[in-house]
């Protein structure tokens, strides 16, 4: 069994409730941070930590709270963000469905530091049954003194509220969620200024994702060294990955960072390995957004390396032969699978959910889904591949947000690892009429085809 | 996909007491003067004590309560998908057809779905009690396939199920709102 730091407890019979929270070690943390500690002092051990966001992008979030205005005297805010919509993603509703005071635990002390005294958690719309489990957890945190007016007496104060938004990917990049919090479409905004210096109400700002910010108590109790050696290089500490698809146990699960992807998979204690034992054609390890991986590069490295699990080890090779350890959205697929219906149904996606601020995105995502669109309906030409390849090369980079890289990457590395299938289905129409027709004629069985 | 006010929409404006209470409370959550802050909430507030959707008299009514523009209403409620723009059913069936639920049969449990209730996507039973539609990723990917009904989520979901939920909602049985 490996470390469990989030979900040690999440288990235990009735840990929803504050009570139950509280009598097995819950809040323990804030007595230790605001009684014993100061800010700066918090802000040292995370960075100590070296807890990396874990939203996706994995930037250190002590050197993110480090860069919070403190000088020119504005109110300061914690913006946790709760907008978990990345697909393949379903960790941190696990952790507020069934912990939910941990992540208050984790925003007070993560405010402290900050020297916030006003915080929000943003949580996606369509989780409204969880923002409700949020919002009667907040009110027995006030209840019982450990938010509102002068906490354990100690002269700090903090108000936080859960916020919801309204079915927008956008709102989970943090600029856009501002806005969104600010009560306006989720457009995001150019940087700098960055939120840490104008961000909500052009207000110093901090946003973090859930599982950061559920992390604090643990780390702000044991120290950041405790927490530093856990893992494996630059990848500290444990990782909820969330796992999907075709695999016998699909569910949320903590690893300590460094463990082999084969294991993970493999491993009865995981994810038990792929369903029906039918072999596996793709993986997509970090969240739809980053690169989709065939099976040579999914155990090892192109180097011949054991690929882990962790931030270094899937960014090895780059885009070309690696991917990105993301947001730990882990999608297996097998050989019943489509790539090329997988790859237009994400840009769909992309399409649906881009703001339309900047054009290479507005424009791009949708002319990628019509062609994919037609090239998923027997209706591609051969020139359609070398054109969808233009167009993502076109998006990425170009725009205010990542989100146009993040609909870019998965075309990009499905056409590099995939396109005899993109080949297929233009080449033999007929073939690919049933969209499960990989279910009865697997690729393996009519890659004969393609040879001219 | 457009999302798009058409005025012809017309609903019954009310806003109880109970409501105006609860939009007291949200407008609190936020300094003040950045009432406008707690426009996503009370849209959504609104909107369920509405029948499930959002006219043009009842945005305005909004931005008269926050004392914000019209205009500042409608350029949010057409941005985010969960308002309602015109009259929907009212038990929805929203599926998630994103990759990872579309992998684990998404799209023929909703073939499946319209054609046990002979509809289109889209379209509304003539009794006004059902529809179906596709939506994007709902964060319940390891669970799929999957659809939203009301505030819930409908998990691990195959055609018996399917069949059983139906007759539950006509039987008035199917929980909607949570506490």
């Amino acid at each position: 069994m490996g470390k469990k730091i989030l979900t040690e407890k999440i288990n235990i019979p009735g840990i929803r409730e504050y009570d139950v929270y509280r009598q097995n070690g819950g809040y323990k943390s804030v007595e230790k941070a605001l009684k014993e500690m100061t800010p700066e002092q918090l802000v040292e051990s995370v960075k100590a930590s070296g807890l990396r966001g874990r939203g996706g992008a994995g930037f250190p979030v002590g050197m993110k709270w480090s860069f919070i205005d403190k000088k020119s005297g504005k109110p300061r805010h914690l913006l946790v963000n709760a907008d978990e919509s990345e697909p393949g993603t379903f960790k941190d509703r696990y952790l507020m469905e069934f912990i939910p005071h941990l992540l208050i635990e984790g925003a007070i002390v993560s405010s402290f530091a900050l020297e916030a005294n006003l915080s929000y958690i943003y949580i996606r719309g369509e989780y409204m049954f969880v923002f409700k489990i949020l919002e009667k957890a907040i009110k027995e945190a006030y209840a019982n003194g450990w938010l509102g007016k002068n906490i354990l007496g100690t002269g700090y104060n903090l108000d936080l509220y859960v916020h919801c938004g309204a079915g927008a990917y956008i709102c989970g990049e943090e600029t856009a969620q501002i806005e969104s919090l600010e009560g306006k479409r989720g457009n995001p905004r150019i940087k700098p200024p960055f939120p840490a210096v104008s961000g909500l109400w052009n207000e110093p700002t901090v946003v973090n994702n859930v599982e950061s910010i559920a992390s604090i108590p643990w780390i702000t109790l044991n120290g950041g060294e405790e927490y530093a050696k856990i893992g494996i290089g630059r990848s500290t500490g444990t990782k909820l990955i969330s796992a999907s698809g075709h695999i016998k146990n699909p569910g949320v699960y903590e690893i300590e960072m460094g463990m082999t992807v084969d294991e993970f998979m493999n491993s009865d204690e995981y994810l038990g390995g792929m369903i029906d034992d039918r072999p596996l054609k793709a993986l997509i390890p970090g969240g739809s957004s980053v690169q989709i991986l065939p099976p040579q590069y999914i155990f090892k490295t192109a180097n011949g390396d054991d690929r882990l699990m962790s931030y270094e080890s899937w960014s090895d090779g780059g885009p070309v032969t690696g991917s990105s350890l993301g947001s730990g959205g882990f999608i297996v697929y097998n050989d019943t699978a489509c790539i090329v219906r997988n790859t237009w149904n994400l840009s769909r996606f992309y399409h649906h959910e881009s703001c339309g601020q900047c054009s290479p995105c507005r424009e791009g995502t949708g002319w990628m889904e019509k062609i994919l669109y037609r090239i998923e309906h027997g209706q591609g030409t051969e020139e359609d591949v070398d054109l969808l390849w233009d167009i993502q090369a076109n998006i990425e980079g170009n725009t205010i947000c990542p989100l146009g890289d993040a609909a870019a990457w998965p075309v990009a590395a499905a056409i590099r690892h995939f396109r005899e299938e993109f080949e297929y289905h233009i080449r033999f129409p007929e073939k690919i009429k049933n969209r499960n027709h990989f279910r009865e004629e697997p690729m393996e069985k009519v890659r004969q085809l393609l040879v001219k | 996909m457009e999302r798009v006010i058409i005025k012809q929409f017309t609903q019954q404006v009310n806003i109880t007491d109970e409501v105006m209470a609860r939009i007291g409370e949200l407008t609190s959550h936020y300094p003040e003067g950045k009432q406008k802050s707690a426009l996503l909430p009370v849209l959504h507030l609104v909107q369920d004590a509405h029948d499930n959707w959002l006219s043009v008299d009842l945005m305005d009514k909004v931005a008269e309560i926050l004392q914000i523009k019209p205009i500042e209403v409608y350029e949010v409620a057409t941005f985010y998908s969960m308002y309602n723009l015109k009259p929907v059913a009212k038990y929805k069936f929203e599926f998630c057809r994103t990759a990872c639920c579309s992998i684990r049969g998404a799209e023929d449990l909703m073939d499946y779905t319209c054609s046990k209730l002979g509809v289109k996507e889209g379209e509304i039973t003539p009794d006004g009690l059902f529809s179906v539609a596709g939506v994007e990723c709902l964060g319940a990917c390891g669970y799929a396939p999957m659809l939203q009904l009301g505030d819930f989520y409908h998990e691990h979901m195959t055609p018996e199920k399917i069949d059983e939920l139906i007759e539950n909602c006509k039987q008035g049985k199917v929980e909607f709102y949570s506490e």
